[in-house]
C-alpha cells in the first residue's frame, strides 16, 4: 500500500508542477488543482497509514492518529475557495486582456477565430 | 487578563463580520464602525505591548487544553511589538482609505479587517498549522485587497500573486508534514524540545522539512529568487492597500526570526543554525537587486515598491548572522522601515492624483497642486527610507553596522548597505527632483481636491518615522529586550507548562 500511496502522490505533484509551468490559466489551475491534491494525500499520510482503525482512543486496542486528518479537512476546504477564487480570476483576465495567457502577451498562438476561418474558407 | 490576548484578532473578526453584513448601509456608517475599530485594535495592541514588556510569556489556550495539545496563543515582546506596529499603519491606511478610495466595493472594509485579523493571528500564534492558517487568512484577504479598485491593470500582477502564493501554500503544508511525521507535534515550544533529540534517518527529513520552511518564509518576505511579483503587485494596488502590504514581507521575517532561533536555533543539535548559511548571501543580492530596480523605476510607486526590497535584504542579512544585537538592530529597522514604506506609497499616490495625466511617472510635468507639502513629505521619507541623518532610518543602519563583528562578513554587510544606500539616495533625488523641481509650462487641468482624511494620515504616518527619532533610546532598549528573549530558548519552551485554568484556580495562563 505504501508503494502506491507513494506513487500516487509522486504522479499527482508531478503532473501539478508540469502543468502549472504552462503558459494558459487554465492549465495552471488544474496544475494546481494536482498540485493540492498530492499535498493533501501527503498530508494524510504523514500520520502512517494504516487500514481499518478508528481515530479515537479507547475504542479499539489500536488507533490511527487523527490529528492529520483535521489538517488535511482545513487544508482541503482551504484549497477549494481558494482554487474557486483563481478561475474567477482567470475568466477576469480573459475578459480583460483578450486571452488567457498568464503573462499579459497578446495572443499569438491562439486558435484563428470562427471569423477568421470562415474568412480563410472563403478565401480558398 | 489573559483574555485580552485574543482582543486583537476577535476586534476585527467582528468588525469584519458586521462590515459584511452592511454591505449597503450609507458608507459614511461603515467608515466610522470600520475606523473605530481599528482605533480599539490599536488599544487593544498597547495594552498588550504594556503586558509583554515585562518579559514573561503570557498564553492563551483556546478550550483550555494543555499545551502542546490544543492551539495556543503567545504574547511576547516580539508578537507584542510587531501587533503595535501593524495596528498603527492599519490604522493610518485606514483613514487614507476612508478619503474615498474605499468607493466602488462594498466589501472593502470588511477586507481590509480580516487582513488585519489574519495579520494579528500569524504574529500571536505558537502552532505551525495555526501560523498556516493565518497566512491564509491574510492572504485570501489580501487577494482581494490587491484587485480593489476597477481596470484592467491589477489582473494580471493579481493573478501571479495568487498563483505563486497558492504554491507557496503548498510547500508549507509539504513541510508542515514532513515535521509532523517525525516529531508528531506542531506546537512551536514542542518543536523546540523535539527536534534536539532527532538523530539518525529521520534527521534528514526534518532538514527538508526545514528548508521548505524556509523557501516559504522567503517567498512571503521576498528574497532575491522569490521576489519578482513584489514590484508590479505593489506598484499597481492602490494606495492604502499596498501602504499596509509593506508589513505583509515584514510577516515573513517575522516568521523566520520566529521559528529559526526557537527550533532550529543553537541548541538544535545536528539542525542547528540551519539554512542561515543560505540567508545570509541571499539577503544581500536581494539588497542589491532592490537598489538596481530602484534605479531603474519609471514610476514613483515601483520605486517605492523596489524599496521594500531593499529593506527586506537590508533586514535579513543581521537576522542570518544570529546575534543578539544584530536581531535588535534588525527589529529597531523593521519598525522605522515599514512605516516610512508605507507612509512613502500614500504620498505617491497623492502626487499621482495632483499631476494630472504625468500621474506618478518620473517625468518632467507642469507644476503640480500642493507641491510644498506633497514634496516636504516625500523629502521626508526618501531621507528615512536612504538611511541619511538625522531621520530614523538613519538609526536603524548605524545599528545593523555596528552589530556584525570584524570579519568577513562585516566587510560584505558594511559594502553592500554603504553603497546600496548611495545608490538609493542617488534614485531617490533623481525621481524627487525630476518630479518635483523641474517643471514646464503647461496647462493642468484642476484636480480633484486632496480632502482632510487624505492629507492627515499621510503626514501622521510621515511623523512617525519622526517620532522614532526621539524615542530611539527607549525603542531601542525594548528591540535589544526582544532579542535577548527570541534568542532565550527556555523561556518559551516553558509554555508548555503552563498551568491551565481550573475553578479553584483563577490565575490562569501566566508564566513568569
Amino acid at each position: 500500500m505504501e508503494l502506491l500511496f507513494a506513487l500516487v502522490i509522486g504522479a499527482l505533484t508531478t503532473s501539478g508542477v508540469y502543468l502549472l509551468l504552462r503558459a494558459r490559466t487554465f492549465p495552471v489551475i488544474m496544475g494546481l488543482t494536482m498540485l493540492s491534491y498530492g499535498v493533501n494525500l501527503f498530508l494524510f499520510s504523514t500520520g502512517r497509514l494504516a487500514t481499518g482503525q478508528q481515530p479515537v482512543i479507547g475504542t479499539a486496542s489500536s488507533y490511527t492518529d487523527p490529528l492529520p486528518q483535521a489538517l488535511v479537512l482545513t487544508a482541503i476546504v482551504i484549497g477549494f475557495a481558494m482554487t474557486a477564487f483563481l478561475v474567477v480570476l482567470a475568466l477576469r483576465n480573459l475578459s480583460d486582456n483578450g486571452g488567457d495567457h498568464v503573462d499579459e502577451r497578446p495572443d499569438t498562438v491562439s486558435p484563428p477565430s470562427k471569423q477568421q476561418r470562415e474568412q480563410e474558407a472563403t478565401r480558398k | 487578563m489573559t483574555h485580552w490576548l485574543i482582543a486583537p484578532i476577535l476586534i476585527p473578526l467582528l468588525g469584519g463580520i458586521l462590515q459584511v453584513f452592511m454591505g449597503y448601509a450609507p458608507i459614511s456608517l461603515r467608515r466610522t464602525l470600520a475606523i473605530t475599530c481599528t482605533v480599539l485594535m490599536l488599544a487593544a495592541t498597547i495594552v498588550l505591548l504594556i503586558l509583554a514588556s515585562d518579559g514573561s510569556y503570557r498564553v492563551y489556550a483556546f478550550g483550555n487544553w494543555q499545551p502542546p495539545f490544543g492551539i495556543v496563543l503567545v504574547l511576547d515582546r516580539l508578537a507584542a511589538l510587531m501587533l503595535v506596529l501593524t495596528s498603527a499603519l492599519g490604522l493610518f491606511c485606514h483613514i487614507y482609505a476612508s478619503g474615498g478610495a474605499d468607493e466602488g466595493n462594498r466589501q472593502f472594509h470588511a477586507l481590509f479587517m480580516f487582513q488585519l485579523m489574519g495579520l494579528n493571528m500569524a504574529f500571536m500564534t505558537g502552532d505551525l498549522f495555526n501560523l498556516f492558517v493565518a497566512f491564509e487568512v491574510l492572504l485570501i484577504a489580501s487577494y482581494g485587497l490587491l484587485m480593489h479598485g476597477g481596470g484592467t491593470a491589477r489582473t494580471v500582477p493579481g493573478l501571479h500573486y495568487v498563483t505563486l502564493n497558492l504554491v507557496g501554500s503548498s510547500l508549507f503544508l509539504i513541510a508542515v508534514g514532513m515535521i509532523y511525521s517525525v516529531t508528531g507535534t506542531l506546537n512551536m515550544a514542542d518543536l523546540a524540545v523535539k527536534i534536539p533529540q532527532i538523530s539518525g534517518k529521520n534527521l534528514n527529513l526534518v532538514k527538508a522539512g526545514g528548508m521548505m520552511l524556509l523557501v516559504v518564509f522567503s517567498l512571503k518576505a521576498a528574497v532575491l529568487p522569490l521576489c519578482f511579483w513584489l514590484p508590479k503587485a505593489y506598484a499597481r494596488a492602490t494606495a492604502p492597500v499596498a501602504a499596509l502590504f509593506a508589513v505583509m514581507t515584514k510577516v515573513g521575517i517575522y516568521a523566520i526570526i520566529r521559528i529559526y532561533p526557537l527550533i532550529f536555533g543553537e541548541g538544535a543539535g545536528e539542525l542547528a543554525n540551519l539554512g542561515m548559511d543560505w540567508l545570509f548571501p541571499l539577503a544581500l543580492i536581494t539588497l542589491s537587486m532592490g537598489v538596481i530596480g530602484a534605479l531603474g523605476a519609471e514610476n514613483l510607486k515601483t520605486l517605492v515598491a523596489w524599496q521594500v526590497i531593499i529593506s527586506v535584504g537590508t533586514l535579513l542579512a543581521p537576522v542570518a548572522l544570529g546575534s543578539v544585537a544584530g536581531l535588535s538592530a534588525a527589529l529597531f529597522y523593521l519598525v522605522s522601515t515599514t512605516w516610512t514604506v508605507a507612509a512613502l506609497f500614500l504620498v505617491s499616490e497623492l502626487v499621482a492624483s495632483q499631476r494630472g495625466a504625468a500621474a506618478d511617472t518620473i517625468v518632467i510635468a507642469p507644476r503640480m497642486h500642493h507641491r510644498t507639502f506633497l514634496s516636504v513629505l516625500f523629502f521626508i521619507g526618501a531621507v528615512s527610507a536612504a538611511g541619511l541623518p538625522p531621520l530614523s532610518g538613519f538609526f536603524g543602519k548605524l545599528l545593523i553596522l555596528q552589530s556584525v563583528a570584524p570579519g568577513a562578513e562585516m566587510a560584505w554587510l558594511w559594502g553592500v548597505v554603504l553603497v546600496g544606500g548611495f545608490l538609493t539616495l542617488i534614485a531617490y533625488s533623481r525621481a524627487g527632483s525630476m518630479v518635483f523641481w523641474w517643471n514646464v509650462d503647461g496647462h493642468l487641468e484642476t484636480p480633484e481636491p486632496m480632502n482632510n482624511r487624505v492629507a492627515v494620515s499621510t503626514g501622521m504616518l510621515t511623523c512617525l518615522t519622526i517620532l522614532i527619532v526621539f524615542l530611539a533610546g527607549p525603542l531601542s532598549d525594548f528591540t535589544r529586550a526582544t532579542a535577548e528573549q527570541v534568542y532565550d530558548n527556555q523561556g518559551y519552551i516553558h509554555i508548555l507548562e503552563t498551568p491551565m485554568h481550573t475553578p479553584e484556580n483563577a490565575s490562569p495562563g501566566e508564566v513568569n
